[in-house]
This record gives structure tokens, sequence and C-alpha cells, in this order.
């Protein structure tokens, strides 16, 4: 079923290739089609899987023909992840905007969320949902998907709060003068005011997705060993073989994957989002994709929406504006009130109950157990900074190389685009074999295994900052003879600064979320470990040291808080003022 | 007067705009006004930018509630309830994601309005405005002024009883300017206009003239209403001739020196003077205000020393003085960006203001006439003892054993007296020209302000040889 499906695809792309001169509003609506029937078998299966009994060591096919069903699988949680967190931000972002009182403490919380490394939610979160969902294979999933969740929304709320907060104000009076309704508002200018700043988030939010999927796919807890069929299971299962043919099959399916995802879905959506784009001139080189031409120049999908989406749209927004006018000034009702207070004081009693627990669970630890953990976060913090620092010390040079080059950057930023899309969790079994093939230990894997994840974010941000220094700038620098180090220091380090900062802000943060994963790892039978918060937390995962889990936890999340607030801010505050090029 | 408010679409009755303060305090942004809009007039009320006469409109349209006072919409109360009236906004406020036709379709929506007779009253709209053709552009792919008629059309497609505009010309260039205001004016005196009341706020002197009924002058800090009169001259108007030329000049003189009465020229044919409404005379209107006026801290006016220095320049080339019209003519400047430049000329006694025109002083020649390091210390000299800020900075700086302070300190000096924008500016100028007079530096990074080395005095030979600071005498551009 599965190879008709595609190679239905691969026809209809010979005959569109050979026959370019037919009516091209014909071979979308077959194409469309095909996805549906596609889309229609897809639930059948997934129905059927996830419904059925809890099986938590599902067998993993190392069959590369297997593989398409396991990128299907990993995609489905990733995408319904995705919704999730689409539909928390939108709620979310839009009760901090619009309600100061509950805004001052929604935006502080979001910062602590942030950096609460996900991973060690992992154990928590999954025997909830096995419990919840006794017998089915729907916990587990639900678990993983959850995980997902909480690694990816954090900056999407971000983002959806400060676009609803950068809404200029005569726009706000244009719609409370001419009556919008809510529904219209939200349409017309709320949604469409923060769609960029939402796609650019939601790519990166599902790129650290594929990261988290990947590690918590197949996971050892306690006793249990926690299976999901996914690419990430793949890749653990044929690493833990030693099998290279099916280690190259799974990292070749995640590459296509996520180049189809790409152009399937990002690079339309953001084609697409262009419009909405405030702007008073227009842009002359706006981005383009193939797909969603496709898709404008489909008649059956032309017809679909005059006759569903169109009709639908219109009896909402007339719905919603014939009642507004009696939401007009109305009093808060007494027992409104009421139900705001008492959800107050529940709310107030559950964080003192929690925090109360939290430190009589703190004060029944053992010192020992409390000073190898210390140990243990200095030794990560040593680990994540030398990371940072390895990892400038490579992407600088050659993000410059890159940004002042336009003919290198054509060739060197698709290529690093792809490195960088594949999660470094998937590769980490497979840079695991090479080691242990070499004879390091985790010592120094844990570093490679750190820096495979996170010197892309600087890679990007100084070639993003080296191709923003001004012409005149860099000739003026020509004119002065400035060259060599004087030329760095002089131009370009000031110049890149801003967004090194940037990059360095998002890869420190990555780095301790990794070093979860880095730190300890099951391979072949066998626990590979080093000295570290992280192999903390994962050993206590491990051994269902719940305790020792929440104090570690903590530990990481304070001290990235802190590391963000004392370090990463004032640096960040350096270059918004000195180092802004624009003032 | 019962008759009078029986017509009126529009009554405010005492409204007050004024904002809490933290320490308890409130700084009033709108003094105590009546004000009716009638059918039938266009209205204009003018005023310095910072003013507050965009928070005035936005009270009008119930926008924003008043501190205090009521608004009445044909007579009854409006509690917080939103007439039917329309914006135009300075900046377009257009939605930069749907077409010309969505944008004009919107506020129909928002009415519930079915699909067809929405299309079909926005076309109508859009014809009247001249945009046909341009239903589906987008506003970006519009230049300034294409972009303004969609936003009357968008605001005449509800039909408006009052069709309110805040600064709609002032964001397009001068001829964009002047076309969109002669349409304007076409389809009001051909009754094509679907609104039986214009308001607009602006501070284009000759555009108020132009378009007007009647006039309203607003002073600044509070904004309060100085002097309200109706032009009768007949349109189109001309503005070469000696009636436009003359109430051009009198609103040049009442928002100079707004503290002196000014008699309105030609009262019999050109314009008559209207008693404040709401029954309030003007001096018990002054008696009412007596009690908020209280001696109130130095304003500074957002001038550049640059722009400063021009104007002594200029004037003392034209023989030291000049009216104020023909010197905004002739640089071609707003009033908005004329006014501060000869406030803070007036100021520092550069410049002293007489009947509308403007004359320059022996310390303004000396200053026009100095070389770049002896106008720093005339400028210095002028500064320390004409600006209160300025003075205050000096003294405690000296008095300090390190010579240095943090700038919140003199932000909680202005919090007091100003509100929150207005302490930034206020701080800005004082920093922009205290770094001028060389009376301290300011670390922008530390936020602090540090004691300078006054600039050597009476020492020519000295000054030619040291640096040259960036700070040019170059009139503002």
């Amino acid at each position: 079923m599965k190879k008709s499906a595609s190679l239905r695809g691969f026809s209809a792309y010979r005959v569109w290739t050979l026959l370019p001169s037919i009516e091209i509003s014909y071979l979308p609506d077959v194409l469309m089609f095909g996805a549906g029937i596609a889309l229609f078998y897809g639930v059948l299966v997934v129905g059927r899987t996830w419904l059925g009994p809890f099986t938590p060591q599902v067998e993993i096919s190392r069959s590369p023909l297997a593989l398409v069903a396991y990128a299907g699988y990993s995609l489905l949680r990733i995408t319904i992840a995705y919704v999730l967190s689409l539909a928390f931000t939108l709620v979310y972002g839009y009760v901090a905007a619009y309600n100061p009182r509950a805004e001052r403490f929604m935006i502080p919380l979001l910062d602590v969320l942030q950096s609460i490394p996900v991973l060690s939610f992992l154990p928590g979160v999954m025997l909830a949902m096995v419990a919840l969902f006794p017998g089915r294979q729907l916990g587990v999933e639900a678990g993983a998907i959850l995980l997902i969740f909480t690694g990816q929304v954090w900056n999407m709320a971000f983002s959806f709060y400060a676009s609803l907060k950068s809404i200029p104000n005569e726009m706000r009076e244009a719609a409370k003068i001419y009556r919008f309704s809510w529904w219209q508002r939200f349409l017309e200018i709320e949604l469409p005011f923060s769609v960029i700043g939402l796609v650019w988030n939601s790519m990166m939010s599902v790129a650290g997705g594929w990261f988290f999927l990947m590690a918590c796919e197949m996971f050892v807890l306690g006793s249990r060993d926690f299976r999901l069929p996914g690419l990430g299971s793949y890749l653990q299962t044929a690493a833990g073989e030693g099998d290279t043919r099916s280690i190259l099959w799974g990292v070749a399916t995640m590459i296509a994957v996520i180049v189809l995802l790409d152009q399937f879905v990002w690079r339309p959506v953001i084609a697409w989002a262009e419009k909405f784009k405030v702007e008073q001139v227009e842009s002359s080189d706006a981005p383009r994709s193939w797909v969603l031409n496709l898709i404008r120049h489909s008649r059956s999908l032309a017809q679909i929406r005059k006759k569903t989406v169109r009709p639908l749209g219109e009896r909402l927004m007339l719905y919603f504006s014939r009642m507004h006018p009696s939401e007009q000034a109305e009093p808060r009702s007494a027992w409104k009130v009421w139900l705001t207070r008492s959800l107050a004081v529940a709310v107030l009693g559950g964080i003192s109950y929690g925090v109360v627990r939290v430190v009589m669970i703190l004060a029944g630890l053992q010192k020992a157990e409390l000073q190898e953990a210390a140990i243990g976060l200095g030794a990560t913090f040593l680990r994540v900074n030398l990371t940072l620092l390895l990892g400038a010390l490579w992407t600088i040079p050659a993000g410059v190389a890159i940004g002042f080059n336009p003919r290198l950057a054509r060739i060197a930023q698709p290529l690093a685009q792809i490195a960088a899309s594949v999660p470094a969790t998937a590769l980490f079994p497979v840079v695991l074999l090479l080691l242990i093939r070499v004879g390091g230990g985790l010592g120094i894997g844990s570093i490679v295994l750190l820096l495979l994840g996170t010197q892309w974010y600087i890679l990007f941000n100084v070639i993003a900052g080296a191709m923003a220094i001004p012409t005149d700038l860099k000739e003026c620098c020509s004119v002065f003879r400035l060259r060599g180090i004087e030329r760095w220091r002089k131009l370009i380090l000031p110049g890149i600064f801003p967004y090194l900062v940037t990059g360095m802000v998002t890869a420190s943060g990555g780095a301790w979320n990794a070093s979860i994963v880095a730190e300890y790892f099951h391979f072949k039978g066998h626990i590979y470990t080093t000295t570290g918060l992280g192999a903390t937390i994962s050993q206590a995962t491990d051994a269902g040291n719940f305790d020792l889990l929440l104090a570690a936890t903590m530990m990481m999340a304070a001290t990235v808080v802190t590391i963000n607030r004392l370090v990463w801010r004032k640096l960040y505050a350096l270059a918004e003022t000195r180092y802004r090029l624009d003032a | 007067m019962s008759e009078a408010s029986v017509q009126a679409i529009i009554e405010a009755v005492g409204v007050e705009k004024s904002y809490p303060q933290a320490d308890g305090t409130r700084i009033q942004v709108v003094g105590l006004t009546n004000l009716v809009i009638e059918p039938g007039k266009i209205v204009a009320l003018l005023g310095p930018s910072g003013c507050g006469k965009s928070t005035l409109l936005r009270m009008l349209t119930g926008l924003s509630q008043p501190s205090s006072g009521t608004l009445l919409w044909h007579g009854k109360p409006l509690d917080g309830q939103l007439p039917n009236v329309a914006i135009v906004f300075q900046s377009f406020a257009l939605f930069p994601w749907l077409t010309v036709l969505e944008n004009v379709e919107a506020p129909l929506e928002a009415k519930g309005v079915p699909a067809v007779e929405r299309r079909k009253r926005a076309l109508r709209t859009l014809d009247t405005v001249g945009l046909d053709g341009f239903e589906t552009a987008y506003p970006k792919e519009l230049s300034g002024g294409m972009k303004q008629r969609v936003g009357f059309a968008r605001a005449l497609v509800v039909e408006p009883e009052v069709l309110f505009m805040d600064e709609p010309f002032s964001a397009l260039d001068v001829l964009t300017a002047e076309n969109l205001r002669g349409e304007l004016l076409e389809l009001w005196l051909n009754k094509k206009m679907p609104a039986s009341a214009i308001f607009i706020v602006t501070h284009n002197i000759e555009e108020a003239v132009m378009l007007a009924d009647r006039v309203m002058v607003l002073g600044r800090n509070p904004a309060r209403i100085r002097s309200d009169f109706n032009i009768r001259l007949k349109h189109p108007r001309d503005r070469k001739s000696a009636r436009f030329v003359d109430l051009v000049d009198y609103i040049y003189k009442v928002m100079t020196e707004p503290e002196i009465e000014h008699e309105l020229p030609d009262a019999e044919t050109t314009a008559e003077i209207i008693l404040p409404t709401g029954g309030l005379t003007k001096e018990a209107l002054k008696k009412q205000e007596a009690p908020i006026r209280t001696a109130r801290y130095q304003m500074l006016p957002h001038a550049r020393v640059g722009g400063i220095a021009g104007l002594t320049e200029l004037l003392r080339d034209r023989g030291g003085r000049e009216d104020l019209f023909r010197l905004a003519e002739e640089l071609i400047m707003d009033v908005e960006d004329l006014l501060p430049i000869l406030e803070a000329c007036v100021l520092l006694g550069f410049a002293l203001l007489k009947e509308g025109d403007v004359q320059i002083t022996p310390q303004g020649v000396a200053f026009a006439e100095a070389n770049i390091q002896q106008r720093k210390v005339l400028f210095r000299e002028a500064a320390l003892q004409h600006v209160t800020i300025l003075k205050q900075i000096d003294s405690v700086l000296k008095r300090k054993s390190d010579h240095a302070i943090a700038d919140e300190f003199f932000h909680d000096i202005l919090d007091e007296h100003f509100a929150e924008d207005e302490v930034q500016r206020q701080f800005e100028t004082a920093v922009n020209w205290g770094r001028y007079a060389e009376i301290f530096d300011y670390d922008r990074e530390q936020g602090r302000l540090v004691l300078a080395e006054p600039p050597a005095a009476s020492e020519p030979a000295a000054a030619s040889e040291a640096d040259i600071p960036n700070q040019t005498s170059a009139p503002k551009s």
C-alpha cells in the first residue's frame, strides 16, 4: 500500500516533467486526491496501534521498509504536540497580553519554565500518562507528546505575547471605533500581526521537538524499558546492534523527512506569511515556494474553499458581530468575582502545598547525594562552557567567512542548514558507537555530543551578524588599512556582537538541557556515564529516585536562570545599546 | 442655550483628563474643556505638538473616558458607549494584510452587513474617493496619498455622523496633502460626504483656516482652549487674501503668546469670537481654572542647539525683527517645528516675542556672531541663568564630593511634573543642552551625570587650538 502510494507520487512527478504544457491546475488535484486516501489509511493504522494493548517493548524492526512507517509515527507525534503547543500559545499569550494582573506573574513564569530542563520531566510525565491510560499504548504515546509539548511551547507563547503587545495603538483604535467583535479583531488584526513571529518560532520549536522526540522514543525507567515505534528508536536499535547499513538508512530517512517538511510545510508557510509583513513598501525578493503556487493554482481546492471555508467564515463573522453589542461595558456579576477569587485561592493553595512538599523532600535527602549533585553541577558547568568556547572558536571564523563571502554563503548555507536540522539526539548513538570504536570515553564524548547540538545556533547567528555589517564600514576599514587583529577588534567582533550573544544564549540553554542525555547513556546493554548534573538526573530517573531527581532538576533550573540573569541579560543590554548598528 | 445643546451632535461639558502618578498626585493632560460639535460645520482644533489635542479627540470619540465631566450625544449622556463616528488616522492605520476593498469592508463586517450589500457599499465609497481600479491592491502597493484615501473610504463607508480626523495630512508631502485637502473640501461642499459634521485635529494653521467654519486653539500643559471663533470666509478661500493672512497671523499670536489677550481681526466680516458654551463666560471659566493652576516646573522646548543658533543667525541677518508667519513661510517649516526653536530662544533670552513678531536681543546677537568656542560659553551662561533643570544639575554636581550622580535623581524630579513620555523627552533635551554647554558629561550606559570641565572662557587663542566639537551650529535640516 505504502509502496504504491509513493509510486503514484513518483509517476505523477514524471508525467509532470515530461509534459510541461499540460493544464497545470489539473495535476495538483490528482495529488490532493492521493493525499486524501493516504491520510485516511494513516488514521486507520494509527488508531489501531494506539488503542491497542500496552506493549512496553515494541520490537523495532531494522528493515529499511519499516522506516517509512516509523518516520510517519515520529512525524505524527511532532504534529500533535505542535497543535497542542499552538492552542496553548494562543490562550496563554492572549490572557497575558490583555489581563494586566495576570501578566505580572505569567511572563516571569514563562521565563522560569523556559529554563527547566525538559528531559527531567520525562519520568514523571511518563508514569502519570501510563497510569492515566492503563493497558493502552496511548499512555506512552501521550507521555512522549506531552514531553515534546513542554519542549516547544514556551518560546511560541512568548512570541505571540510580544506580537500582541506591539500592535500599533492607532490600529487598535481603528478596530475599536469601528466596533470590531473580538472574533474579527482576532482574525483581522491580532493573528495576522503575530503570524510571522509565530512561524519562525514554530520552526525553531519543531526542530527542538525532534531533539526531544529522538531521546524519548526509547528509554529505560527503573526496570521498565519503554519503546515507541519511531525514527529515534530505530536509530538507537541500529546503533546498538552496530548495524552501519541501518544507521545510514535511518539518518538518510531523517534528512529526507526534514527536507520534505521544509519543502512542503515551512517554505509554503513562510512564503504565505510574507503578506503579513508590516511594511510600507513592497520588498523585491520575497520568499517563494512552488508548493504554495501549486496550492494556489489548484482548482478543486479553490472550489472547496469557495464551498466550505468562505461561507463558514462569513457565518462566524456575522454571528460574532451581531451578538457583540451586549458585551459592551457589562458589569461583572457577583458570582464571577467569587469564582475568580476562589480560583486564585485554590491556585495559591496549590502552589504553597507544592513548595512545602518540595522543601520536605529536599530536607530528607542524604548529604552524600547532594554533595554528588553539587560536584556534578560544577562538572556540567565546566563542560557546558567548554562546549560554548569550542563552538565559538570554530564557528566565529567560519561564520564570518561565510557571511562576508556571498559565493561561499550560497554553497555553505544550505549544507549547514541540513546538518543543523538533524537532531543531535538522533546522532548520539552513532557518535557513541564511533567513540567506543576509537576508544574514547563519555568524558570527551559528552562534549562532542553537546557540541553537536549547540554549535549551529552560534554559527547561524554569526553568519547573520557578519552579513549585517554595513559595506561602508568595511570599506572604511580598508581605507584606514585596518587588517588582521585590528580589523577583528574594531569592526568584526563589535559588529557581530549582538548576534553572537543571541546565539550563545540559545546555545547555552540548549547545552544544559542536552547534558541530561549526553552524560549518561544506555548502549548495547551497558551504561556509559561521566560525572555531571545531567548524569545525576538521568541516574536518578533510572533508579526511580524521584527526590534526587527533583533536587537535581531544581539545581539545574536555578543555575540556568541565574546565568541568564547575571550574564546573558547584561550582555544583551550591552548589545542593545552600545553595539546596535541602526542607532 | 438649551436650543444649542439640542442641536449639537456632541457636547463636552467640563471634560478633563488626568493620569494618576505613583506618588498619588495626578498630572493633568487636558484641562477643563467645554466644546460642541454641531451639524453642518467643520471644526478645527489647533495646537502645538504634545499639547493634548489627540487626547481630547479620543475623549470626544468615546475611545477614552474623561477623568471628569460628561459627554452628551444628541443631548443624552454617553456612558462608555461608542457613538456613530469614524476616525481618519495620521498613520492611516490600515490593515496591511487586507486588500483595499477588504479594508473598507471591515467596518461593515463589524456591523453585520451581509456580503453582497457590503461589497456594494464599499465599492460605492471607493468610487467617491477616487479609488476605483485599486480594489484588489494591498496598502503597501499604494502611495501615501492613496493610502489616506483608503483611510477616508473606510471612515465614510459607515456613514458616521461626525467624521473625526487626527492630523490626516501631516504624514503626506506638501503637494499630495494640498490635493487631498481640496478634494475633501469639494466632497463636503457638494454635500457628497455622508457625514453631518467634521472635526479635524491639526497643527497646521493654514490648513485650519482653509477648511474650518470654526477654529479652536489649544494651549499647552495642560491643554485648554485659548481661543474659539467662527470663520466666515467664503469657499474657495484665497490664502493670499488679506483676511486670510490676518487670521493666520492672529492664530500665530495666540499660539506663541497664549497668556496675552489678542484681538481677532475684523470681527464683523471675517470671524467672530464665540462665548464658551455650557453657559460659562470667559471670566467664569478663568475663575474655575484658577485653583488648578499652580506654579509649574519649567518645561523645556525640544529644540537642538543647532536650530537655536541657526534661528539667531537668520534673525540677525534679517535686521533683528521678523514676522512669525513670514518666517515660517520663508523656512517652509510647520509651526510644529518652528515653535520649539522659538520658545528655546525666548527661554534662553536670545529673543523676544512681540505682537506676532520675533525680536532678537543683544545676547542673541552676541550668540549669533560668536565662534564655536565662544558660543559654548554664551550658551552656558544663558542656560545656567534661565534653565531650571540645568541649574539644579549644576549645583547638585558641584556639591557632591565625587561630582557625579545617577540620572534617576533627575528623572524623579521631572516625574513629579510631567507625564511618563514627557519626562524622557525633557531629560533628553536637558542632556543635549547640558552636554553642549559643557555643564556635565553623561554616561548613558552607567546612567550617570558627571561634572564637566567648564569651557575655556575668553581665551580665543586657546579656543582655536582646542579640538573642534562634533556639535556644529548648522540649522536643523
